[in-house]
């Protein structure tokens, strides 16, 4: 905890109020693509609740609509209608549809988006110098800190072209946190990596959540990925995408990955597998229609 | 990748492809050397390259002519035609692209223009130029300066135009304003393509600033009399009129030359200028 003075000092300014912020509520979500006549419905109806200092996983088939969720949460695409909120303030509605993007509300991209013309310590520093916050010095000193605490000590002056995409992907969740964001929003964040180096982003993506406590908004479409992450997995229909099933999984964190080898994270697989394959199935049936 | 890739071999003396690069020119010149002497070699002229003077007699000339000040002097003419031409087609290319890529409003006034344009052959310009400009040194200089001008603006708009919208979306996450993004996504991100188009642009202006003296500098050099003309393209098409064979050689292996250097010292800037694409 020491390592990260700044992350550690925001929470610990409000012991009234441990470790909950960054609670999203999506109420009703409608987002249609193009015109409302000749439009793609991407989200349908869409309602459920990603409660603060958690993890929620939403899992769907690919293209169903979960990232225009993820969008329309970072404030980067309008929805068309409904109400999104962070910790009760209104995000979007009926009469701002595009939120502001802001650095509460971070995201890491699903092919990465560091910037390749910065070395890695300028990408971490990016955000704080960015809003001012933190003067370059103090800036470097964090990120000194908190690369060394994610492993990632040595690689400071490196170019991201340098590193594997695993580390890239490493740099990236440090650049998010160095903003002290009150939600992480992960969009398939491993999705272009080996399941070898994705066994191990788990457990240091679980390691960053144990020590800063934030709130992550992560998307897949893998279910084991999902239960094995998730406080929350909300399995969503093909497009138009809406929860299908929203499950609480109650295998106690910190979890490593001997979880995945016991009975309970079984369960969880029977349990939902089923209801994943069929939206996969329909997925594929939609994809060849559109063909 | 390949790029960085090709960069590194040839800088390295001594290596493979430093040798694989001598023995070629060696082979070529040898090929050339006794093609050019076919007829005293073999009896039989061989066709076409036995009119071209052997390059140790263009060696022999080079070395008469770089102790000539006169060759100097149309050296430096021509490089300093290079050097304004190019230089101006970056101050005016560079932000005119951007703007285009930066500005959809912008885009579509100026690119319809643009486009008619680009395709009309700098040299197509030669005539037009030299009734609009006032001075002959001015119409080669606007030559030169479009052709590397389009090349650049269309490199710089293509790089623009290609960069990923997650990096905007990033940085505006992270609490960039709009001057922000242009000066630290769009600028680093667009460099790559600015030099990409110079190292190209360079080598047309060099080929156009050529033809542009041989057109205008080298016809009326002698009638005008003035400072006006020189250059290396004059000094190929005087030593035609002149009938020494050696002499025009010497001068497009002069040209060959300067356009080589002026592409490798915009490579080492470039490579200078966007560290990040060596180092693979």
């Amino acid at each position: 905890m020491s390592a990260q003075p700044a992350t550690a000092r925001s929470y610990s300014a409000v012991p009234a109020q441990p470790l909950r912020k960054g609670g999203v509520r999506i109420a009703d979500v409608v987002k249609v693509y193009g015109t409302s006549e000749a439009g793609i419905l991407a989200v349908d109806h869409c309602t459920f609740d990603v409660p603060p200092g958690e993890i929620t996983v939403v899992v769907g088939p690919s293209g169903c609509g979960k990232t225009t969720l993820l969008n329309a949460i970072a404030g980067f695409h309008s929805i068309s209608s409904g109400n999104i909120y962070l910790d009760d303030e209104l995000l979007c509605g009926p009469r701002k549809l595009k939120a502001q993007p802001g650095p509460d509300r971070i995201v890491v991209f699903q092919n990465g988006a560091l910037f390749p013309w910065k070395t890695n310590i300028e990408n971490v520093t990016f955000g704080p110098i960015m809003q001012g916050l933190l003067s370059r010095a103090e800036a470097y000193e964090k990120a000194r800190d908190m690369m060394a605490d994610a492993g990632l000590r040595g690689i400071e002056h490196n170019y991201p072209g340098e590193m594997s995409s695993g580390v890239r992907r490493r740099v990236e969740i440090v650049r998010a946190l160095m903003n002290d964001p009150k939600i992480l929003l992960l969009d398939e964040p491993y999705r272009a990596l080996d399941s070898l180096t994705k066994s191990v982003m788990h457990e240091a993506l679980l390691e960053v959540f144990y020590k800063n406590r934030v709130t992550i908004f992560f998307i897949t479409h893998d279910l084991e990925e999902a239960i094995f992450l998730g406080h929350r997995v909300v399995i969503m229909t093909t497009r138009p995408c809406r929860p299908k099933k929203i499950l609480d999984i109650d295998i106690p964190h910190p979890r490593d990955y001997s979880v995945l080898t016991t009975k309970r994270f079984r369960e969880f697989m029977d349990e939902t597998a089923a209801a994943v394959h069929e939206e996969a199935l329909k997925a594929f049936a939609a994809g060849e229609k559109e063909r | 990748m390949a790029k960085a890739f090709v960069l590194r071999a040839m800088s390295t003396v001594g290596g493979d492809d430093f040798w694989r690069g001598i023995a070629s020119i060696a082979v070529f010149l040898i090929f050339w050397e006794v093609g050019s002497r076919s007829q005293a070699l073999f009896g039989i002229a061989f066709p076409w390259i036995s009119q071209i003077p052997a390059p140790s007699a263009v060696l022999q000339e080079l070395v008469v002519l770089v102790q000539d000040p006169s060759f100097w002097m149309s050296a430096l003419l021509s490089t300093l035609r290079v050097f304004e031409g190019f230089l101006a087609a970056m101050v005016v290319g560079i932000p005119l692209g951007l703007a285009m890529a930066v500005s959809r409003t912008f885009y579509g006034i100026t690119f319809p223009v643009f486009e008619v344009l680009r395709p009309i052959p700098p040299l197509a310009w030669v005539p037009a130029s030299i009734i609009f400009w006032p001075t002959q040194e001015l119409s080669i200089a606007f030559v030169t300066f479009l052709g590397a001008f389009f090349t650049i603006v269309i490199n710089v708009i293509g790089g623009a135009q290609a960069i990923d919208v997650r990096y905007f979306q990033a940085a505006r996450s992270m609490g960039s304003s709009t001057w922000d993004i242009f000066c630290r996504i769009i600028l680093p991100a667009t460099l790559p393509s600015i030099v990409v188009g110079a190292t190209v642009g360079v080598g047309i202006t060099w080929a156009v600033v050529v033809a542009a003296e041989m057109i205008s500098g080298g016809g009326s050099a002698g009638s005008v009399g003035g400072a006006a003309g020189g250059g290396l393209g004059f000094f190929i098409w005087n030593s035609y009129v002149g009938g020494s064979y050696t002499q025009i050689v010497a001068g497009m292996i002069s040209i060959g030359i300067a356009g080589y250097l002026s592409s490798a010292v915009l490579r080492k800037i470039g490579k200078w200028l966007t560290p990040w694409l060596s180092q693979y």
